[in-house]
């Protein structure tokens, strides 16, 4: 995988993805090494996602990697008028490697066949975010075991999710059964359950999933943000709807877990946390072990 | 009474004829092929009756032979077309044209939140259905479909 660009999930086959997710094991069991020592990457963030820049940030750091680079938009040379194009030349003679995080679609797409090192593509607009992806999958194969046959569930606001959308297309390599619980304004896209139909996956939706949660395998829930309502009335009738509490999850699974991306507002109740199926601080903890494996395996270290 | 001058779109003796574009779609297929940039002898006609469009288009163009390539740029505007290759006044081959596999620079992205939209990017997509032609966007991964396709 050296010099490749990681730009959408994919970009990169199973084998290959099995392969990062064996090596994040390893970084999981000695996340201290000094893999990067005298490399320097850059950090891009054209538009700030703390969450997303701390995690790479302390990935980079934790292999003894320096990182330059800019958390906003407004404290670059971009808010000068310099184009995209201009930016990734000048950034990439400075460093090894780019992640880059911009609320443009198609820009790390772009940035990748521009730059002569590899890209790490930390988000674009609502198109791909493939390192959470890849995190995602890590969580789910640690947790359960095994990637295949599994029972997933995607609640929350699965038509604006980038998260989920590029969840489901990979899941769909390992005979994945979806079960989609959101509002009706905030339904699974046509083209995502065409592409499903394509495969020959089964999957279901539904409105409210508490009588069902007891087949869930993987629970991965999601903000309903109310500025996807048209109608404010619609946004108060469904908000209590897609809350995950505890006392929802008496009858689950022994092996079911519950994910989040983060960050999480009022999606999943508090009284959750303590519960040993919530498992979306580790999911967050498993992030900076992935994106070790994803950047090592790109510039050739690993 | 007097008799109608009768204006007569010539043949030609080496060229290509493209007949059968749709008459709305003759200057986009001048444009996409570069016929305005070229100093051969062209000639068109256009809101020519045609049973199959209503109204169509015909260009000749004396000297020049396209490539299959070349000429299946113009599939996105003019599905139907139909070329005739003279040599000689002889009509020597005739060719229809066929939405190619990938769209470079014709079609404009129809997602605003595109790259595409926003630096100079020459566009680029994947033609994910031929029939009722539907472009995926090589970059923000959007599909941009034929009612809301856009020629640059």
């Amino acid at each position: 995988m050296k010099n490749r660009s990681l730009v959408s999930i994919d970009d990169f086959s199973t084998e290959e993805i099995l392969r990062i997710l064996d090596l994040t094991e390893e970084f999981e069991k000695e996340p201290t090494q000094k893999l990067l020592e005298g490399k320097v990457i850059a950090t891009l963030f054209f538009e700030p996602s703390t969450r997303t820049r701390l995690s790479f940030e302390s990935a980079i750091s934790r292999l003894g990697g320096k990182i330059v680079g800019f958390s906003d938009a407004a404290n670059s040379s971009v808010s000068k008028g310099e184009t995209l194009n201009d930016t990734i030349l000048t950034v990439n003679n400075y460093c090894d490697l780019i992640v880059m995080r911009h609320p443009i679609e198609g820009s790390a797409r772009y940035a990748s066949e521009i730059a002569s090192v590899p890209v790490i593509n930390a988000g674009d607009g609502a198109n791909q975010h493939p390192t959470q992806t890849l995190l995602d999958l890590y969580s789910i194969r640690k947790t359960q075991g095994r990637l295949d046959n599994l029972n997933i569930f995607m609640v929350g606001d699965l038509k604006y999710g980038r998260t989920v959308h590029s969840l489901m297309m990979a899941m769909s390599r390992w005979n994945t059964t979806f079960n989609f619980i959101s509002p009706e304004e905030l339904k699974m896209p046509d083209e995502f359950k065409l592409y499903l139909d394509n495969l020959g996956l089964k999957y279901y939706e539904h409105n409210d999933f508490t009588d069902i949660i007891s087949k869930a395998d993987i629970i991965y829930m999601t903000r309903v943000q109310k500025e996807r309502f048209s109608d404010p009335i619609e946004y108060e009738k469904v908000k209590n709807v897609y809350v995950l509490r505890n006392s929802m999850l008496k009858n689950t699974k022994p092996n079911m877990r519950i994910l989040h991306p983060l960050p999480r507002v009022n999606e999943i109740h508090k009284d959750v946390d303590n519960n040993p199926k919530a498992y979306y601080f580790e999911q967050a903890l498993n992030g900076v072990y992935t994106r070790q494996a994803i950047i090592c395996s790109l510039l050739g270290i690993k | 009474m007097k008799e109608a001058k009768q204006m007569s779109v010539s043949a030609i003796q080496n060229g290509t004829v493209i007949d059968h574009v749709p008459a709305s779609n003759l200057f986009k297929v001048i444009q996409i092929l570069g016929l305005d940039r070229i100093d051969n002898q062209i000639t068109f006609g256009t809101n020519l009756e045609s049973k199959k469009l209503g109204r169509k288009a015909i260009i000749k163009i004396s000297g020049v032979f396209f490539e299959d390539e070349d000429i299946n740029r113009i599939a996105l505007v003019a599905p139907d077309a139909k070329l005739n290759i003279i040599k000689d006044y002889e009509v020597v081959e005739k060719k229809v044209v066929e939405v190619p596999d990938n769209i470079v620079g014709i079609a404009r992205c129809m997602n605003p939140k595109c790259i595409t939209n926003f630096e100079s990017v020459t566009t680029r997509f994947k033609v994910v259905s031929k029939k009722n032609v539907s472009l995926k966007c090589h970059y923000c991964e959007k599909i941009t479909t034929q009612e809301n396709m856009q020629i640059i």
